[in-house]
């Protein structure tokens, strides 16, 4: 008893000294500002949303109507909802089998210090910088039948104008092209930080031993930024569940609500049609991905670090 | 994300609008969706005069980007930042905002002079339940606008439309002369709801609506409403619009319309302004060009003629809105200055008596559709409420794709409706 009590207070002494010491008083008075606004902006609006996911509610007033998981139901009754989720994992697999190994070609061949490489990692980092709303306004100027590049290329082949934009069954690619370009650069330069800090030394010795150009990057480098590909990945999945701003612009989700992601799904069925607790309860399925994603990512990166 | 983005806003909102309340005593904030320059120009000319006479009261109106508009707006009526007066397409719409209490009702504070200056159709519009939540200002109907030169050269008679099967077989002598018979923004989806809502009217009829609105038997899955669907399939089987229709917008289709790319457009009065403003030139057809011609009627539909298609829009008085805003509302839709706006060929009035000096030639024509009307139906996206508007959108835009049959649009929209 008086042991446990003792270990107690000497506890407690401890957490007060901890409190007093100088890192501790940095804390006290740093956190709450943070707690703060990640209290104010992430947790309670999740909450929120999981509360209102149960009601009928169009936004106004307070919600009164309960329906238990009707909501869920009808989302996950929608034709609709399921072919925004083909799509997103479209874009998913997109990202993850062609965008990154396009990035991790290009930054093989542009991770080395000079001017040229600086010059071509500034021109293929260019989309990323670009705002996803303007990417997404000069790409329907490229896709356009009447006046953009794409009919143009047509025109000179003597073909009719494809209207891809307007065309249920391409909309979508012409979507997934723009996201490989907007994306890819920011994947390149992960990979090119990471192509950087190998040690050249190993490289060396693997050329060494007679190791041929893709054997050095088959069992020397890529196995060295293992972390970094994994992080990438991570931002890619991540980036898919988001995908939002550059698909408004190109199709608003159309034609015929076929290139909807579960994000413009969410605005288009749930904030612009005012049904709050439908969009909240599609919130709360893509929330539940992204934790899944999250998990299965630490998971896999602590397994590995064992 | 939805909540943040609300309390940012508003906080914006509220910062911007209570700088501006302490410079004068009373300010009556207005938003509306934006409107061309010489339409501001003239509510800051009605705005300039009402002050003279009231002083100490401040009127403010602030412009939003149309769609921003719509979708701000539920948020933004439950906040503190909530402007006085909104602009309203009235419709379900407006019933929602009604029975949610963010607006106010003014039936009470209405003498009998002003209710009676008002048409009684478009005072119904701003009514639910009897009681009256807004004043209308215009009103309009959907007409096809059309340009007369290139209708000449592909040899159709305009004055001879009078049935669908008419315009269809207009079309037909368009597309064989190589000209574009009709321009539609497609990817706007409205546009094309234009055609399915009109031919709703047109086979279903005011009882058709009514009993499909009070949920009785299929609804908006009966056969009028499936029928309406065939009606637009057999146009769309033409290949009547311009091609890749779908990814066209109603700003880029006016616009269209103005540069002489097609002969037909179907919208409301604003097209006037907006062809003009969206052409190549900023100058679009001159008016010698152009021609409107009301909505063909189909053979063996429910619906009459005279039935009109289009918009009752004003200004609802939101809820704890300042006494002043009524009286500027009341100010606003005098016989005389809806007159001035007739005049000045910004919209048609609906005050009575205020379409006397009204000089647009086509504004004037459909002013006489409008008095003459037997019954108008608001648009649809607008009156059966924002969820079950883009509902219908959504199955006007599937059909003219293919993507649904007219029955499966039909049970859509039926669906919508039944679990609204």
């Amino acid at each position: 008893m008086t042991s446990a009590a003792s270990i107690h207070n000497r506890k407690s002494r401890s957490i007060f000294a901890d409190l007093m010491s100088s890192k501790g008083q940095a804390v006290l008075l740093l956190l709450p500002p943070a707690l703060l606004l990640f209290t104010l902006f992430v947790a309670l609006p999740l909450f929120d949303a999981a509360y209102y996911s149960l009601f009928k509610w169009n936004g106004y007033g307070t919600p009164t109507d309960f329906v238990g998981l009707d909501n869920f139901r009808q989302v996950l009754n929608h034709g609709i909802f399921w072919e925004s989720v083909r799509n997103t994992l479209i874009v998913l697999a997109v990202s993850l089998f062609i965008q990154l190994p396009l990035a991790l070609g290009l930054a093989l061949m542009i991770y080395e210090k000079t001017p040229a490489n600086t010059l071509f990692r500034l021109v293929f980092f260019l989309p990323y910088i670009l705002a996803e709303i303007a990417s997404g306004l000069i790409w329907s100027f490229v896709f356009d039948g009447n006046s953009g590049v794409a009919s143009a290329i047509f025109k000179s082949l003597g073909m009719d104008p494809v209207f891809i934009l307007a065309d249920r069954h391409w909309a979508f690619l012409a979507i997934t092209l723009v996201v490989v370009w907007k994306y890819f650069g920011f994947h390149m330069m992960i990979f090119v930080a990471a192509l950087q800090s190998v040690p050249k030394e190993l490289l060396e010795a693997a050329r060494l031993e007679g190791a041929k150009r893709w054997e050095v990057v088959r069992f020397v480098q890529v196995p060295l930024i293992g972390a970094a590909i994994g992080v990438s990945a991570f931002f890619a999945v991540v980036g898919s569940l988001q995908l939002f701003d550059v698909v408004i612009p190109l199709t608003n989700g159309g034609p015929s609500n076929s290139t909807h992601t579960i994000v413009t799904y969410l605005y288009s069925f749930g904030l612009t049609r005012n049904r709050i607790g439908f969009g909240s309860a599609v919130g709360v399925l893509l929330f539940l991905a992204a934790v899944g994603v999250s998990i299965f990512y630490q998971y896999q990166t602590n397994r590995r670090s064992k | 994300m939805n909540l943040s983005i609300r309390m940012l806003r508003n906080t914006a909102l509220f910062l911007s609008l209570s700088a501006s309340t302490v410079l004068a005593q009373t300010t009556v904030n207005i938003l509306r969706p934006e409107v061309p320059a010489n339409e501001k120009a003239y509510y800051d000319q009605v705005v300039s005069e009402f002050e003279k006479t009231h002083t100490g009261v401040d009127i403010a109106f602030e412009y939003l980007a149309n769609e921003a508009y719509k979708q701000k707006l539920s948020m933004l009526l439950q906040s503190d930042a909530k402007p006085d007066l909104i602009y309203s397409w009235a419709g379900g719409v407006l019933a929602q905002q009604a029975e949610a209490g963010v607006l106010q009702d003014i039936t009470a504070v209405m003498s009998p002079e002003w209710e009676d200056s008002l048409s009684a159709a478009s005072l119904a519009a701003f009514t639910v339940d009897g009681k009256v939540y807004g004043i209308p200002t215009n009103a309009n109907e959907v007409v096809f606008w059309t340009n007369t030169d290139l209708a000449n050269k592909a040899g159709i008679d305009l004055s001879a439309i009078k049935t669908w099967d008419d315009f269809l077989a207009a079309v037909k002598k368009a597309k064989a002369a190589g000209v574009t018979p009709i321009l539609a923004g497609g990817k706007d989806k409205w546009p094309l709801h234009f055609y399915y809502g009109y031919l709703m009217v047109r086979e279903a009829g005011k009882d058709g609506l009514a009993a499909a609105i009070a949920g009785e038997g299929d609804g908006f899955a009966s056969a009028p409403f499936i029928k309406a669907g065939e009606d637009f399939k057999a146009l769309l089987d033409l290949e009547p619009f311009q091609p890749g229709f779908m990814d066209t917008t109603f700003e880029q289709a006016t616009g269209m319309f103005g540069d002489g790319k097609g002969i037909f457009h179907l919208m409301g009065d604003w097209d006037y302004g907006t062809a003009k403003q969206n052409s190549a030139t900023g100058k679009g057809i001159p008016d010698e060009k152009m021609a409107t011609v009301r909505f063909p009627v189909v053979a063996g539909g429910a619906g009459q003629a005279t039935d009109t298609f289009g918009g009752i829009n004003g200004f609802a008085v939101v809820a704890g809105a300042k006494p002043e805003a009524v009286e500027f509302l009341k100010y606003l839709s005098s016989r005389e200055n809806q007159a001035e706006a007739g005049a000045e060929g910004l919209f048609i009035p609906v005050t009575k008596g205020a379409d006397d000096r009204m000089s647009n030639p086509f504004f004037k024509q459909m002013s006489a559709a409008l008095v003459a009307s037997s019954f108008h139906q608001i648009f649809l996206d607008q009156a059966l409420g924002s969820d079950v508007g883009a509902t219908v959108n959504d199955a006007a835009a599937d059909i003219a794709q293919g993507a649904a049959t007219p029955e499966e649009a039909a049970k859509t929209v039926q669906d919508a409706w039944s679990v609204r």
